[in-house]
């Protein structure tokens, strides 16, 4: 064998990875920018951060529009296909929703903060980093992507550099986000020595050939599923999550909740499926996947996932902790999807995802928004809020029942697909168990619409209406519209999600 | 004595369970972060002897990749470590509890 397979990059491929190519560029002039502007005129860095996102996204829907085949480029580090186009306009979406959030959020922009642009450019990098996550196909590629988007959160969790709650948050962030990628590094380096490949096909076929030790390949799994754990916040590897997100600024905690998590599960899909699942012959396959007995792993992980998660936010009295252990209730459900590693429970992982997106960002958005008038997160403070400020509430409660899952909203779309799949191949006690979760889900849910609109306020409280940006109620209607109309016009999406799975099974 | 390949795993079996034991058991987040670079320089020795087992120079290059991101991940954790010691005086993280429940 040769000792140097050098595939050269040629330039032409950069035709495919336009979006990338700006977020990186959009990045460097707001750097420069905001250091032009010697930190005082963060607006430049806002508008070249949201004309680079919006042109990004252009061209994202343009690569859609345009269909094609899977291009592997830079040698085979990086696969664009249709999950990666899928997954594109979703962090772009999320990204760009957070930076024009963010724009009036006391939190980022009040009178005391000094690095206030930092915030906007930090947020275009994590888009870019978050988008080659989606597009990994080589063990390089993948340890690259996730450190990238990795050392840019933890610079995030900490961007009140003068609180004491936000440099915490970022410490423990740091700290475990170092030791689980170290784990899953220890994971990847066995995988590599069991098959003397590093693209995700290569380890297939290293599998497939070789004479593999199932307890080896289960050890390895397990120290693999470490370290993506970490980054979507499954049970064991999800006690960071609530400190970060409470101790982050709100829209730094709303991304967290939805990109990484997406990117984690974008990298887990494609890294599983390729190298344990898909194939030509997907009846090759069947026996990595049950020397390992996956379906039994992924199914107690999901179960304790999702139980853990809704049993402690049922005891939060913090608005943000109470979201951070629903969006770890969330990744058990989504992790059902990975049970059986078909097609179906995949792309409705992607649907659930894009829904999630949607309603979290809303949610978490709509507590910056009060943050920014009454200064607290504590539920108590949110007694008759409801009335003070009736829109936003309506729109607390349109994410909130979809968050739960009740028809009309998109949840209930996203969960229905989730149950199907499971379902189809008689896994009724997760099932089962994933529906009695969705019920304690509706008690802390409604709590918080309870507070707002059931309770009344303290003696002597302020009732004055609440003045809301009028950017703010855009970015929040632009949330909101789509995750009552995916309620029950959800075909569009699902063929998207069906199209983007399907191609990663033809499309190698 | 000839040096095998098993030889190199048990090595980097050896620091990896070292760096792990000493994250579990120390409370100095400096320290922590010392046995972090102790688990990924684990990894690099693994990536190495492998590399030249299957003769093929992609685990040379992820060795070299490593460095780069260990360091970086080194000079973040840092100064956040350097914000936070300003701030309270300690590097103990029993001390950091204004988080908890």
């Amino acid at each position: 064998m040769e000792l140097l397979n050098l595939n050269i990059p040629s330039w032409s491929d950069l035709a495919y990875w336009r979006p990338e190519a700006i977020l990186c560029g959009t990045f460097l002039a707001a750097l420069l920018g905001d250091l032009i502007g010697r930190g005082r005129r963060p607006a430049i860095s806002f508008v070249i951060s949201v004309f680079g996102l919006i042109t990004a996204g252009a061209y994202s829907v343009a690569a859609v529009l345009h269909g094609g085949a899977a291009h592997t480029i830079m040698g085979d580090l990086i696969i664009v296909d249709g999950m990666a186009a899928f997954f594109r306009l979703l962090f772009i979406l999320a990204g760009l929703a957070t930076v024009l959030f963010s724009w009036t959020a006391e939190e980022i922009m009040g009178r005391k903060r000094e690095n206030k642009a930092e915030f906007f450019y930090l947020t275009v990098l994590m888009t870019a980093a978050m988008m080659v996550m989606a597009e990994a196909r080589d063990l390089l590629m993948l340890f690259l992507s996730m450190e990238a988007v990795g050392l840019v959160s933890y610079v995030m969790a900490g961007y009140m550099r003068t609180s004491l709650r936000s440099t915490e948050a970022s410490l423990k962030y740091v700290i475990f986000g170092a030791v689980s990628s170290g784990i899953m590094l220890y994971g990847l380096s066995l995988l590599y020595g069991m098959t003397g490949a590093m693209t995700f096909d290569g380890i297939r076929a290293g599998l497939l050939a070789g004479e593999v030790n199932g307890l080896s390949l289960l050890i390895t799994v397990i120290l693999i599923l470490a370290g993506m754990s970490y980054k979507i916040a499954a049970v064991p590897f999800h006690f960071w999550c609530p400190d970060v997100y409470e101790g982050a600024p709100t829209p730094v905690a709303a991304i967290f909740s939805v990109g990484p998590k997406a990117a984690g599960f974008a990298l887990m899909i494609r890294f599983f499926y390729t190298t344990l699942a898909a194939g030509a012959d997907p009846s090759a396959s069947a026996p990595l996947i049950e020397l390992i007995n996956w379906p039994l792993l992924m199914a107690v992980i999901a179960a304790v996932t999702m139980t853990y998660g809704n049993l402690v936010a049922l005891r939060q009295l913090n608005v943000k902790r109470m979201l951070a252990y629903s969006s770890i209730s969330h990744v058990g459900y989504l992790l059902m999807g990975f049970v059986l590693l078909t097609d179906a429970g995949l792309a409705a992982i992607l649907f659930y995802l894009a829904v999630y997106t949607l309603m979290n960002l809303g949610a978490f958005f709509v507590v910056v928004a009060l943050n920014n008038h009454i200064k607290s997160e504590e539920l108590d403070d949110y007694a008759g809020i409801g009335f003070r400020a009736p829109w936003l509430g309506t729109m607390m409660v349109i994410f909130l029942a979809s968050l739960t899952g009740v028809p009309p909203f998109a949840g209930f779309a996203g969960k229905f697909y989730v149950f199907t799949a499971v379902m189809d191949r008689q896994w009724f006690w997760l099932a089962i168990l994933a529906a009695l979760n969705s019920v304690v889900g509706l008690y802390y849910y409604f709590r918080v619409v309870k507070a707002m609109f059931l309770t009344r306020p303290a003696e002597g409280a302020d009732t004055t209406p609440l003045k809301i940006h009028w950017l703010q109620y855009t970015v929040l209607a632009v949330l909101a519209v789509p995750t009552l109309v995916l309620g029950f016009w959800f075909g569009p999406l699902k063929v998207l999600a069906d199209q983007a799975i399907g191609l990663l099974s033809t499309g190698m | 004595m000839e040096i095998t390949l098993s030889h190199y795993l048990l090595l980097a079996g050896a620091v990896f369970t070292t760096g792990m034991v000493g994250f579990v058991i120390r409370r100095n987040a400096i320290v922590m972060l010392m046995c972090v670079e102790l688990m990924l320089s684990s990894t690099n020795i693994v990536f190495a002897a492998f590399s030249r087992f299957h003769g093929n120079a992609d685990g040379h290059v992820f060795v070299l990749m490593n460095f780069a991101v260990a360091a970086a991940e080194a000079a973040i954790g840092l100064a956040i470590l350097v914000e936070i010691f300003r701030r309270r005086r300690t590097v103990n993280v029993d001390d950091f509890k204004t988080l908890m429940e």
